[in-house]
């Protein structure tokens, strides 16, 4: 059995939090090897030989594979596709785009966010915002799946696997990259941070969602927002934390100004120790919240900030 | 052009789900049943799209048992013109697996000549954020998943998908696939006589065997089981009190 992991590369570089904890994921299922795709991979692929447990490293280095673009992405790994048992990713954005296409070409079915890998043909993953664990087997031929990287440890580093070319595969040609918008922050990435602030509605605006960054910078931690926060245009949507946005466990998790809707805990509640400041002593959020405090945001969040 | 908007009955979004006693799944039995959320987004903008004159006719269908009809009739109130029953299923608690509905959805847009299929991102029952990618593989077509802005113009779509870093802007070339991401619209409410209205609009029954689509899923179901629970803690009197806490549970 050999596994094909499609290592996460982000302008050239790899996101190493994400992919080091998908190969810790899938290192029981056989030869682990990682695919590098970008217009610029090389880095990427060296600091992917260098993860423990990748055996091998595929480079597809060309301007096709730049923006991610679904389909000449899933096209390169289904031309890779013969030699493998397994084909994973870790639950990105970009995966979770690119991964459910390559299954289908291949005729077989997609595990979207494994939490657990039980054996070769077994899976667990979360359904129903969490609220229920299902254990899957596939009798598919090829298992095609991506992994929640919140459930599992990364794998340290310590590797020296080679490293070689994989060639272009046709350009499907169906769609072509404009623009992205995206924010540069000195602040950890939401999805790999030891520490999470997140807000909500009761923050109340934009402006005084610098209340929960302050206290976020003090804390050297990343900054998260429920879904009512961010369609209020209080917060980037690529801070939502939730069943429909990002899936994290950190250390500490504080929610301010956050009711606890279960969209909202099918986000955070694997976290380990987490806070809830909210002005209503019933919210929901203090049902699953190891320490809370109860009152107005307004103060106890400076308070706080100050006395950290 | 005709749009073709795949919309899923699932278990209302405000209930929590139970699993059952014996671990043989989720309890559906006198659960609410709603439109999937991300599907009434997806209907909103197949609509809109009407309004504006890009699209002819929007045809909705739904994969599933019989009581999906109800969801159909959701989507023909709030405007869609017609839709499609494919009838897959007699219990409630069997569910389609995805590249068995995509199979579906793809010989409906074919045989509808449907240029554009907007389908919603994840369905928040098995959350497995696959079809729309799937239907658009299977058709050769290209596609913009997690959509949160769409132009259409000149047989091209301009879509802006909401990604880990922010946003991305994509041009795909029209016939497609978008996926509907929670901010794109706000969908509408029916009103009453709209509902009234679109009991009189068509709904075709059809069966996956109409489309030569084999349903048998590839994936069994082992078991299904509780999440490991998580009990609340305390309440701390201050924010003095919540420092010390944080220290001594050695998180700060
Ligand atoms: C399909 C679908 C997907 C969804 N996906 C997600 C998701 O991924 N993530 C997500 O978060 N949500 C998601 N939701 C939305 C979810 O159902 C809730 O609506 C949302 O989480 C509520 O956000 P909130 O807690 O910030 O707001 P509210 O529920 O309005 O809570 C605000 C809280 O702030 C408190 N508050 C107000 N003022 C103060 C103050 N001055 N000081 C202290 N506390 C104060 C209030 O007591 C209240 O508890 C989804 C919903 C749907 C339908
Ligand atoms: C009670 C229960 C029993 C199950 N039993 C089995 C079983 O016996 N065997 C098995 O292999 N699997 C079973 N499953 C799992 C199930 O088949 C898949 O995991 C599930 O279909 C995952 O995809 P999704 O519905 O989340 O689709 P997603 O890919 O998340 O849906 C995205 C979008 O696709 C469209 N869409 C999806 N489904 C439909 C539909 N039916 N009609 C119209 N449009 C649709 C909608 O636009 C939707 O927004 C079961 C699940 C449940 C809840």
């Amino acid at each position: 059995m050999a596994v094909l992991l499609l290592g996460e590369v982000t302008n050239g570089e790899l996101n190493r939090d994400a992919t080091a904890k998908a190969v810790n994921a899938v290192k029981a299922l056989g030869d682990v090897t990682v695919l590098c795709a970008g217009a610029s991979a090389k880095s990427a692929a060296e600091a992917a030989s260098k993860i423990t447990g990748v055996a091998k490293v595929l480079v597809a280095e060309n301007a096709l594979y730049g923006h991610r673009l679904a389909e000449p992405t899933a096209a390169l790994i289904v031309s890779l596709a013969g030699d493998y048992s397994h084909i994973a990713a870790p639950a990105t954005t970009d995966a979770k785009n690119i991964m459910p296409r390559v299954a289908a070409l291949l005729d077989v079915m997609v595990l979207s966010d494994v939490s657990a890998v039980i054996d070769a043909d077994t899976f667990e993953r979360p359904v129903y915002a969490g609220n229920a664990i299902q254990t899957v087997k596939s009798r598919d031929a090829k298992k095609v799946f991506t992994i929640r990287t919140a459930s599992f440890d990364a794998a340290g580093e310590g590797g020296a696997a080679s490293v070689s070319d994989a060639a272009a595969a046709t350009d499907p040609a169906l769609s072509v990259w404009v623009s992205d918008e995206v924010a540069a922050s000195d602040r950890p990435e939401l999805t790999s941070a030891k520490r999470v602030v997140s807000g909500g509605r009761g923050v109340g605006s934009k402006e005084s969602f610098e209340i929960i960054e302050k206290l976020a910078d003090k804390l050297g931690a990343a900054v998260g927002a429920s879904r009512a926060a961010v369609d209020s245009g209080y917060a980037p949507n690529d801070w939502q934390v939730g069943q429909t946005g990002k899936v994290v466990a950190p250390e500490l998790y504080v929610a301010v100004g956050i009711s606890g809707a279960i969209q909202h805990l099918a986000g955070m509640k694997d976290s380990k120790v987490i806070v809830a400041i909210n002005k209503d002593e019933e919210a929901p959020i203090f049902q699953i919240a190891d320490f809370g405090l109860v009152g107005d945001l307004f103060s106890t969040v400076p308070e706080l900030t100050e006395k950290l | 052009m005709k749009v073709l908007v795949p919309v899923k009955r699932v278990i209302d979004y405000n209930v929590k789900a139970r699993v059952k006693a014996d671990g043989s799944g989720v309890d559906l039995a006198n659960v609410k049943m709603s439109m999937n959320p991300f599907d009434e987004i997806a209907v909103e903008e197949a609509i809109r799209l009407k309004e504006a004159g890009k699209v002819e006719e929007v045809i909705a269908v739904s994969i599933g048992v019989k009581q999906a009809q109800e969801t159909l009739r959701t989507a023909l109130a709030m405007g869609a013109d017609r839709a499609i029953l494919v009838v897959a299923a007699e219990d409630v608690s069997t569910d389609i697996e995805p590249l068995a509905v995509a199979k579906i959805i793809a010989a409906v847009a074919k045989a509808e000549g449907t240029e554009l299929v907007i389908a919603g991102k994840q369905a928040i029952d098995n959350d497995m954020n696959a079809t729309g990618q799937m239907v658009s593989a299977l058709l050769g077509w290209g596609q913009a998943a997690f959509a949160s802005k769409v132009e259409i113009d000149g047989g091209k779509a301009k879509v802006t998908r909401e990604v880990d870093g922010g946003l991305q802007t994509i041009e795909v070339t029209l016939p497609a696939v978008i996926t509907a991401d929670l901010r794109l619209n706000e969908p509408r409410y029916a009103s009453l006589p709209n509902i009234m209205k679109a009991k009189k609009k068509p709904l075709d029954e059809k069966t996956p065997a109409e489309y030569g689509v084999d349903v048998s899923p590839r994936l069994e179901i082992v078991s299904t089981r509780e999440p490991e629970g998580r009990k609340a803690g305390i309440k701390v009197g201050s924010v003095d009190e919540l420092v010390s806490k944080l220290k001594e549970a050695g998180v700060i």
